[in-house]
């Protein structure tokens, strides 16, 4: 059983009166109960809360109020987004049984605009990875092929959204986590501008890179949860204090258009899927007026090494709240034991090997003797990936290239981290330099009885959302990968 | 740039670097991590190539300076709040380890 009705069709239904928000909710929860074993793509069902939320809005437009732009749309939380008074557990045990005190910028934004957040998604520990095989509470199946991963770290959202589950999930977006899973799941998955959407409640781990953003089957959609989450918001003091104009009225603008593409997103290990699939869209963009450039990215190559510094130097500082004295899981008690060795074993237990990793990493790049040669270095090489984007969009528009290299693989079958991370090699570019990215659907990988989804990234200069969005959008109008779902699901 | 071929990461290195990441792993886990971080390490050395003289770091995209608030009290959580998520209490308090005196004294 599942339900393929979008974020706007869903809103627009429960407007018009057309049906309930509980209605609509208790149609989601029946399809998340009988649907979800196939990808585990939940932690769990927020159901009384939801209920709550549903019921709100039910009552609104009874008494003839407006119930908001997202009336009764039921959306899928990322596990590393908090709630108040809901677990959250960023797939991690050092989190197990944690209840948040208060409520996350985006999730709130989000129920003021008539959204009910129906429960949370499964993702990478922290949202560390690239399959969601990193959660400590089990990984997930992708939907086209249960056997491969959703990508990560927001498996769980694209797997949920990709099945039909919900008709949107948020995600979170340090150096792909949003486009990745998005491109593999056969999703549109959409990272903001850095600071465009409060980080508040987003449970830190790169606070230079991280973004909320929406997974959705199409970019209108796309658009539309954008509209309620974006904005200054006085509890995070990186978030830009220029209000967000609004992205959905913005899809139908024509403007020329010029378009890059990067020679170095061209790369000979490309799947011959994806290559196709960036023509493709290449051909429509085309015959829609916009003109073509190659370009350069020569910082490409430098970017997972620029990541790998900046992020884990960040996250080794971040996760050291994590200590099992305040809130989350600490370690059995020893007799004699010091406060240091409980912090130590309470995080060495706590933490999977990925965040033990990336922390180690973090401290190693920021400690005595090799601050300058490691971390310092990778800032000025994110300078230079930053001029280089800058540089590039004084040429066009927006640029066009591939998400990733290669389709959804399979569970258990990438064990070197250093391959998994190069996973990551053409979306990281947009969180060094903070602009903005969307993958949508573009096209599938059929071989041995699978069909795979493949994406395509568009990449737009900081705060060029609204020519990001009305582009994609443009090709989704073109083209119908979108439109595809998985068997049964 | 630490050149790839001049410096392995050892084994007490590893140790030191989780000492000061508080994290308590054993020593296979030790040895396991060390493998792996010699392996992103020598990854990361290809920065090496770049000319980097006189490049102004960038720590933040955006370069935004910091946002000043006027000192106005807001709400913050309440004990109970705060007690409700602490793994162990005593009354109103959070309970830890002995921090002073005996044998448990790290400072």
């Amino acid at each position: 059983m599942t339900n393929h009705q979008g974020v706007v069709e869903t809103a627009r239904l429960v407007r018009d009166k057309k049906a309930t928000a509980s209605q609509t909710l208790d149609d989601c929860i029946e399809r998340i109960r009988s649907g979800d074993s196939k990808t585990r793509a939940f932690m769990r069902i927020d159901e009384d809360s939801a209920r709550l939320q549903a019921k709100t809005v039910d009552d609104a437009i009874a008494a003839g109020q407006d119930p908001g732009p997202l009336a009764g749309v039921p959306i899928a939380i990322k596990d590393n987004i908090v709630m108040q008074g809901r677990e959250s557990n960023c797939g991690s045990r050092i989190l197990e049984g944690f209840v948040s005190p208060y409520e996350s910028t985006a999730t709130q934004r989000l129920v003021d605009a008539g959204a009910v957040l129906v429960g949370t998604v499964r993702c990478d520990e922290f949202a560390m990875g690239s399959s969601t095989e990193h959660c400590a509470y089990g990984s997930v199946g992708n939907p086209w092929a249960t056997d491969h991963v959703p990508g990560g770290s927001s498996g769980g959202s694209a797997a949920a959204v990709a099945q039909g589950l919900v008709p949107a999930a948020l995600g979170s977006d340090t150096g792909g986590s949003i486009r990745q899973p998005a491109a593999l799941c056969g999703v549109t998955g959409l990272k903001p501008s850095y600071g465009r959407v409060s980080r508040r409640g987003l449970v830190a781990f790169g606070s230079s890179l991280d973004c909320i953003g929406p997974l959705t089957r199409s970019v209108e959609d796309s658009a539309a949860i954008l509209n309620a989450i974006a904005g200054p918001d006085k509890y995070d003091s990186t978030s830009l204090d220029s209000l967000p104009p609004d992205y959905l009225s913005g899809l139908s603008d024509q403007k020329p258009m010029v378009i890059g593409i990067p020679r170095q997103h061209r790369h000979e290990a490309n799947d011959p899927v994806v290559e196709a699939a960036v023509e493709e869209a290449k051909a429509i963009l085309e015959s829609k007026g916009a003109t073509f450039m190659d370009v350069d990215l020569e910082m490409t190559d430098h970017g997972i090494a620029t990541y790998y510094v900046v992020a884990t130097a960040e996250a080794s500082s971040n996760l050291a709240r994590f200590d099992g004295i305040r809130y989350g899981r600490r370690a059995q008690s020893q007799p004699g034991e010091s406060l240091d060795d409980l912090y130590a074993r309470s995080r060495g237990e706590g933490f999977g090997p990925e965040v033990r990793r990336r922390i180690m990493l973090g401290t190693y790049v920021l400690s005595a003797g090799y601050y300058d040669a490691y971390y310092k270095k990778a800032l000025q090489a994110r300078r230079l990936i930053h001029d280089e984007y800058k540089s590039v969009f004084q040429k066009c528009d927006l640029l066009l290239g591939p998400t990733t290299a290669e389709p959804a693989f399979k569970i258990g079958s990438i064990a070197d981290p250093i391959t998994m991370y190069l996973c990551d090699r053409y979306t990281v570019g947009a969180n060094i330099a903070g602009i903005p990215a969307i993958s949508i659907p573009g096209g599938f990988k059929e071989a041995d009885g699978l069909r795979l989804p493949v994406g395509i990234q568009l990449q737009a200069p900081f705060l060029g959302e609204p020519t990001l969005l009305r582009t994609a959008h443009m090709l989704q109008q073109a083209g119908s990968h979108h439109l595809a779902s998985p068997v049964g699901g | 740039m630490t050149d790839s071929n001049s410096h392995k990461l050892t084994l007490d290195e590893t140790r030191h670097v989780a000492k000061l990441a508080r994290l308590q792993l054993s020593d296979e886990e030790l040895e396991s991590c060390r493998h792996d971080l010699i392996a992103i390490l020598d990854h990361v050395a290809t920065l090496g190539s770049l000319d980097l003289d006189g490049v102004e770091p960038m720590a933040h995209p955006g370069d935004r300076t910091n946002r000043i608030d006027p000192d106005i009290p807001g709400e913050s959580l309440t004990q109970a709040q705060v007690l409700a998520m602490a793994p162990a209490t005593e009354g109103p308090f959070i309970a830890v380890p002995k921090v002073l005196g005996g044998d448990g004294d790290s400072a």
